[in-house]
């Protein structure tokens, strides 16, 4: 608690020497010590409140009204046209594609291709048939895998995060090494990894057969049934840094003074754990999980570099398996209905997640 | 607050607009190319040497003598294999790309369908020097029969079996095997302390693909019928692919973990001496970056099914490669279209034919280049396959779906033999079958 209390006065000491206020412009600060304006002239750019203070005078009410709160619409206007371009025209055009037979032929004119309806959709929704299957298997193995990838992040993450809690000789270090694999480039990571999953060479495979024994032969990682393993184990290795990193900032708010009251009253380390860490910990974990499924549900760029363009079937992840059925296969429409029903499950497992943990939030809170 | 509000509708709708014209870009405008720039080209070239690096080294001074004699200076980009088919994709549909590409010569009736290259017409192809400078089976593999094709050969290339001459003397083997029934039996013999007889490139769907297609022909099997429809799992096909997949479950000459291949490992394998043979296309330049030494490899045809296949009979034996190979085309959006057809003129020219296939080791598919003496054994071979026994990939607008469907179908059949399931002609059947359903939607 401590901490917060200090925090929070900074702002309030009052008449800060000049040159402080100066460098922190905060709203409250200028418009509680107008006095010192006219004696400070303007002195760079980041002080907008003397002329504020003028134009009143100056201008109509109306006219002053419409600058204030038209201020920052106007501020948020490039972002707003950025998300238009970035986002949401792609999206619209992703949809549009999925109602259309766009196949090589029109590519170079999109417009020219034949609407086709909900084809798209119903080819891809047809379980019994093999592209609807494919799709289907698919899909069963990403979920599969963020379920696991996620969790596994997450119970790493934290473990390592209450860990490193506490202050010790070597702390700094660890952390940094802890967060080196969110640091490095992907590609460069995910393709050390390849080498090291390779059957004959890899140092994987040296380790449990060369080594240990462990294995009768060695076992394939890159190709057959074992990809899934070796693709959850890159991805985990990725992730977890940032569930670490986050969590760790989130438990710098939880204040040492709990943790020595409930010590006093005999709390072990798993009921501090339980009854002090986690549920300060919750609303970061709120958005750390949505995040880290949104992200791993999504991921291309580790199967992609592990398994290349046509991935073994029990590592072939959804967002490749689009990529290849339109793609590599020049059927954009086809890939565009797939992407446009996955963007419809992301946003209902979303919207769900979001409306259950706010409910549970709001039902702990009162 | 309205002026305010106007103003930002405002801003939206041009944003909008400005955003969905971009969507469609190049749709209407300069169909067909124009000459607004006439004096600089941008040239697209695949990766055809050892590195991005010695491909810009050995264009550099080619690309300088063609400024000096036309002016036109040449903007070179090295495309590596991986993304080109992306960026020819993303060009075509937004408009914005080169003036001339290179592609990958299985792609050339997809491509022409997409109309993202300007078609050779007589009257372009005249202007090269006619349709009759270039090889028959290279001439085949550039569109749909009987249409202009969307470009043409630049580069040949087509599958050879290299073979180790050390290995072979130690075995007591006296030649290349004719037939694949002798390729298995000299595979045996090879395949002992650690070597192995043969090294594929099991995990890689596109060479998976190139040499279904061509067990297939032996089979008397097409992928595709007259019509253009998949035919992934007749008979023929289904025994072509056990074949390819059995050296590796039921022949065990090939070790296991070619199964995961990927990175042209079978190449390094065969230079090191891991592997006794290898199929694989133009592999000298690589085979010497490994450090092998020329005399430590021979070349010879691909395998047959039988001795009989492989004598000529009218100057035709049966199919044992297919026609591998560049070709050169001209953007449809092209703002240098007098330009760009020079350039293709200049790179297809007799003389510069030589130069670049001799730097990168294949073959011209223009016929005056063909007729200079070989430069060495490997051309020599090359140029006798690709004259007798290689047809080319089926030139349909699906081709692509094949390579990638077919191809990673063998590639999990690999995965399979290689985990020590069975590999039997119901998996295979099963597997192609799978494969042809997923061409039709």
């Amino acid at each position: 608690m401590t901490r917060a209390v200090t925090a929070d006065s900074a702002p309030r000491t009052p008449a800060p020497p000049a040159g402080d206020t100066a460098r922190r412009p905060t709203r409250a600060a200028a418009d509680r010590i107008p006095a010192p304006a006219p004696e400070h002239p303007p002195a760079g750019p980041g002080r907008p409140a003397p002329p504020r203070a003028k134009r009143p005078a100056a201008g109509s009410p109306l006219r002053d009204r419409v600058r204030s709160a038209g201020l920052p619409y106007l501020l948020l206007l490039p972002a707003l046209a950025l998300e238009l371009l970035i986002h949401l025209v792609p999206m619209a055009t992703g949809i549009v594609m999925a109602f259309k037979d766009l196949t090589q032929e029109y590519i170079s004119d999109w417009s020219a291709a034949p609407w086709a309806g909900p084809d798209n959709f119903r080819v891809a929704v047809d379980f019994d048939a093999p592209v609807g299957e494919a799709l289907l298997r698919s899909f069963a193995v990403t979920c599969g895998f963020t379920v696991l990838a996620v969790g596994l992040s997450w119970l790493l993450g934290v473990t390592a995060a209450i860990l490193m809690q506490d202050a010790f000789r070597g702390r700094g270090l660890l952390r940094a090494l802890f967060l080196t694999p969110y640091a490095l480039p992907v590609y460069a990571a995910v393709i050390t990894w390849s080498f090291l999953l390779q059957h004959d060479n890899g140092l994987l495979n040296h380790v449990l057969h060369d080594q240990l024994g462990l294995t009768d032969s060695k076992p394939f990682w890159l190709v057959g049934d074992n990809s899934f393993v070796a693709l959850l184990l890159v991805a985990v290795w990725r992730t977890w840094p940032f569930a670490f990193l986050l969590l760790t900032a989130a438990l710098q708010n939880v204040s040492a003074d709990l943790y020595e009251a409930s010590a006093l009253d005999g709390a072990g380390m798993w009921r501090q754990i339980r009854h002090i860490t986690l549920p300060a910990l919750r609303p970061v974990n709120q958005v750390l999980v949505l995040v880290l499924f949104l992200w791993t549900f999504n991921d291309f760029n580790v199967p992609f570099v592990l398994f290349g363009k046509s991935a073994p079937q029990s590592a072939d992840l959804v967002s490749l398996h689009i990529y290849q059925s339109s793609f590599v296969t020049w059927d954009f429409g086809a890939g565009a209905a797939m992407s446009v029903l996955l963007l419809l499950f992301l946003l209902l497992v979303t919207a769900g997640y979001l409306l259950l943990t706010n409910r549970g939030r709001g039902a702990a809170d009162a | 607050m309205r002026r305010f509000r106007t103003a930002a509708a405002a801003a939206l709708v041009t944003a909008l607009t400005a955003a969905a014209s971009g969507c469609g870009g190049g749709s209407a405008t300069n169909s067909g190319g124009s000459n607004d720039k006439p004096g600089e080209l941008t040239y697209w070239a695949t990766n055809q040497g050892s590195s991005i690096e010695a491909d810009k080294k050995v264009l550099a001074p080619e690309l300088k003598k063609f400024e000096k004699r036309t002016g036109i200076k040449v903007k070179l980009e090295v495309v590596p294999w991986s993304n080109l088919l992306d960026r020819i994709l993303a060009a075509a549909s937004s408009g914005q790309g080169p003036d001339v590409l290179n592609i990958g010569n299985t792609w050339s009736s997809s491509l022409q369908k997409s109309k993202a290259l300007l078609p050779f017409d007589d009257a372009r192809l005249a202007e090269v020097g006619g349709a009759d400078r270039f090889s028959k089976a290279a001439l085949a593999a550039t569109g749909a029969e009987g249409k202009p094709p969307a470009a043409v050969p630049l580069y040949s290339l087509t599958y050879a079996l290299y073979w180790n001459k050390k290995m072979f003397r130690q075995a007591g083997i006296d030649g290349p095997p004719v037939t694949w029934d002798e390729l298995v039996a000299d595979g045996k013999k090879l395949t002992r302390d650690g070597h192995h007889g043969l090294a594929v490139e099991g995990g890689n769907p596109v060479e998976n693909a190139h040499h279904a297609f061509v067990f297939g022909k032996q089979h008397g099997a097409d992928f595709f019928d007259r019509s253009g429809r998949p035919t992934f799992d007749e008979p023929g096909n289904v025994k072509a692919v056990k074949q390819y997949v059995d050296f590796l479950a039921a022949d065990g000459i090939a070790a296991k973990g070619n199964a995961e291949y990927a990175q042209n490992q079978s190449v390094k394998d065969f230079a090191t001496g891991k592997a006794g043979m290898l199929l694989w296309q133009a592999a000298r330049t690589s085979l010497l970056a490994h450090g092998m030494k020329p005399d430590e490899w021979g070349i010879a045809p691909v395998p047959f099914q039988s001795r009989q296949d492989a004598t000529a009979s009218g100057g035709k034996t049966e199919v044992d490669s297919m026609v591998a190979g560049i070709n050169i085309g001209v953007f449809q959006h092209t703002d240098n279209l007098d330009g760009a057809m020079k350039f293709v003129s200049f790179m297809t020219s007799t003389k510069e034919q030589r130069i670049l296939t001799d730097a990168y080791g294949s073959v011209s598919p223009v016929l005056e280049a063909q007729q200079a003496k070989p430069r060495d054994k490997d051309e020599a071979v090359l140029r006798s396959v690709l004259s007798s026994s290689a047809a080319p990939l089926p030139q349909v607008p699906d081709e692509s779906k094949f390579e990638t469907l077919v191809g990673t179908a063998v590639k999990r059949l690999f995965a399979d033999a290689a985990a020590g399931r069975a590999v039997t002609e119901k998996t295979v059947r099963e597997a192609l079958t799978k494969a042809q359903q997923q061409m039709g939607k």
